[in-house]
């Protein structure tokens, strides 16, 4: 017997283990349950703590067939203090949690990816699928050539250059779709039902969500088995967010935490904002958009769990915040200056969302915050086309580099030099 | 004015297996009567118990979500096809 099963968070029919993400009576998202009593025994910190550094030390707390066996490192990212961001922002007791390094692709994804793979083998799928604004994509491409399934992967045709070379160099097979995510996710619902293949954020969905608790988990278990003041999450399709703080709830539950209010807050782009503009007028809906923004990975206007994020933030008394993509992009450059992180534009939406928290007082300087970087620049270079110019090279003479020096300070400032403290 | 549905693969059940459906309608308001007359068993799985379009059913319109053409207030036009698409669904079980 497994020690989990999916459930309708509407109208809580049980529905045991397989690839579904509805109810069918109610059309609402299906969730992973689990009989935590049975659990209670074997989560400990002990038992954790004495496993390899990855997410797979946290397997019970996890939906993965009893037989599974991971062949691949994922997660348990850095987690680490950003004491120079920290002073632009008056903020005292600043972290950074750097999926930007998650292993195998660069993101958070790789975590999600691994648990959907797992259960997608379980399942009996041949075929992996998905549809992507590109870490996605770049996630599920590789670890289904490590795990031996053939890869169907759906994007925007707009997506970055980076991330579909990401895709394409591990043979998956890629379509590009003429139209933003939303259409492309709406089109990839439809395949679901035609094709029997294992679409991780739709058939696989409930099982791929839990993936992104382990970054609650890594979050605590790296801060001392503690819980933290805030964070601030990317949102795109508002799942991120939900999990980890199911995360934090399962760990007061375990006694793992001492239990504590969390608030959670969300970031988005001002050009696809669909939860932070429902937190801000307190709506329990979205109102759909049409996405228009660099942070093209959080590109989703009508984001899945957006009335769940909505409903994450409102109860932890957190708040949403949205950014403009030439903050972004300062903001990117801030974070890399700052802390020695490169991270892509979904980065550069938070640590700017961040920055208006602190300022409006949402965020007070001396919590514990922490700042979920979830994807790594080199994967979204384009968005900084412009921002640094090339020096002439000089010839390798000594005396030319001691010219080129009383030149340097000519050169132009930095953006951590410019951004005000 | 006559408008085609698409009914999802998961919806089929309730509809004898019917996968398209022919009918006039002038809003959103009226094909939802329509299908509720032809498909009485459809009709719980479409409204919740307010009569309002369950929040996970995304309906669009020539593959525009209907929230941006003006929602319930959006007039058919002859030959518009409309796409009920239950949010993060599908897949073969």
């Amino acid at each position: 017997m497994a020690h989990y099963e999916l459930h309708c968070r509407e109208c809580g029919k049980t529905w045991g283990n397989q690839p579904r993400s509805i109810c069918d009576d109610c059309f609402s998202p299906l969730e992973v349950s689990y009989d935590y009593e049975a659990l209670r025994p074997v989560a400990t910190r002990e038992r954790i703590s004495s496993r390899a550094p990855n997410m797979w030390r946290y397997a019970e707390l996890l939906p993965l067939p009893q037989d599974h066996r991971p062949n691949l490192p994922v997660g348990f990212t850095p987690l680490f203090a950003a004491p120079h961001l920290g002073r632009h922002f008056g903020a005292t007791n600043l972290f950074v949690k750097n999926d930007s390094v998650c292993l195998p692709t660069l993101s958070f994804k790789d975590r999600v990816v691994a648990v959907a793979l797992a259960q997608a083998r379980s399942f009996g799928f041949d075929t992996v699928a998905c549809s992507s604004t590109g870490n996605l994509a770049n996630a599920v491409a590789a670890q289904a050539a490590r795990n031996g399934f053939t890869a169907w992967i759906f994007v925007p045709a707009d997506l970055e250059p980076a991330k579909i070379l990401g895709t394409q160099v591990f043979g998956a097979k890629l379509v590009r779709i003429a139209g933003n995510y939303d259409h492309v996710n709406r089109l990839c619902s439809q395949i679901a039902d035609e094709h029997r293949w294992g679409f991780v954020n739709v058939n696989l969905r409930p099982y791929y969500a839990e993936g992104s608790k382990t970054v609650g988990f890594e979050i605590a278990e790296q801060l001392g088995w503690s819980l933290p003041d805030n964070v601030v999450v990317p949102m795109a399709g508002g799942s991120l967010i939900t999990k980890i703080k199911k995360a934090f709830d399962e760990l007061i539950r375990f006694g793992l935490v001492e239990p504590k209010p969390v608030k959670i807050f969300g970031a988005q782009a001002t050009g696809c904002s669909p939860i932070s503009t429902a937190v801000k007028l307190g709506n329990t809906d979205i109102e759909p958009q049409k996405p228009s923004t660099l942070a093209r990975s959080l590109a989703i206007g009508n984001p899945a769990d957006g009335h769940y994020a909505i409903k994450t933030i409102r109860q932890s008394g957190g708040w949403a915040e949205d950014v403009s993509d030439d903050i972004v992009v300062e903001s990117i450059q801030l974070l890399a200056e700052t802390e020695g992180v490169f991270t892509e534009t979904a980065g550069g939406v938070t640590v700017g969302c961040a920055r208006k928290l602190y300022q409006q007082d949402r965020i007070l300087p001396d919590d514990t915050t922490v700042l979920c970087i979830t994807g790594n620049g080199l994967k979204t270079t384009d968005v900084l086309a412009g921002q640094y110019e090339l020096e002439e090279p000089i010839r390798p003479r000594l005396a030319d580099f001691e010219a080129f020096l009383q030149r340097g300070t000519s050169l132009p400032q930095t953006i951590s030099e410019t951004v005000e403290v | 004015m006559p408008i085609t549905v698409q009914i999802p693969t998961p919806l089929r059940r309730l509809t004898g297996g019917t996968g398209q459906v022919t009918c006039s309608a002038e809003n959103l308001g009226e094909l939802f009567s329509a299908l509720d007359q032809q498909f009485p068993d459809l009709k719980p799985h479409l409204r919740d118990e307010g009569g309002e379009i369950r929040r996970f059913l995304n309906i669009y319109v020539n593959e525009e979500d209907i929230r941006f053409l003006g929602g319930n207030s959006y007039a058919f036009q002859d030959g518009d096809e409309v796409l009920l698409v239950p949010s993060i669904a599908g897949g073969v079980v």
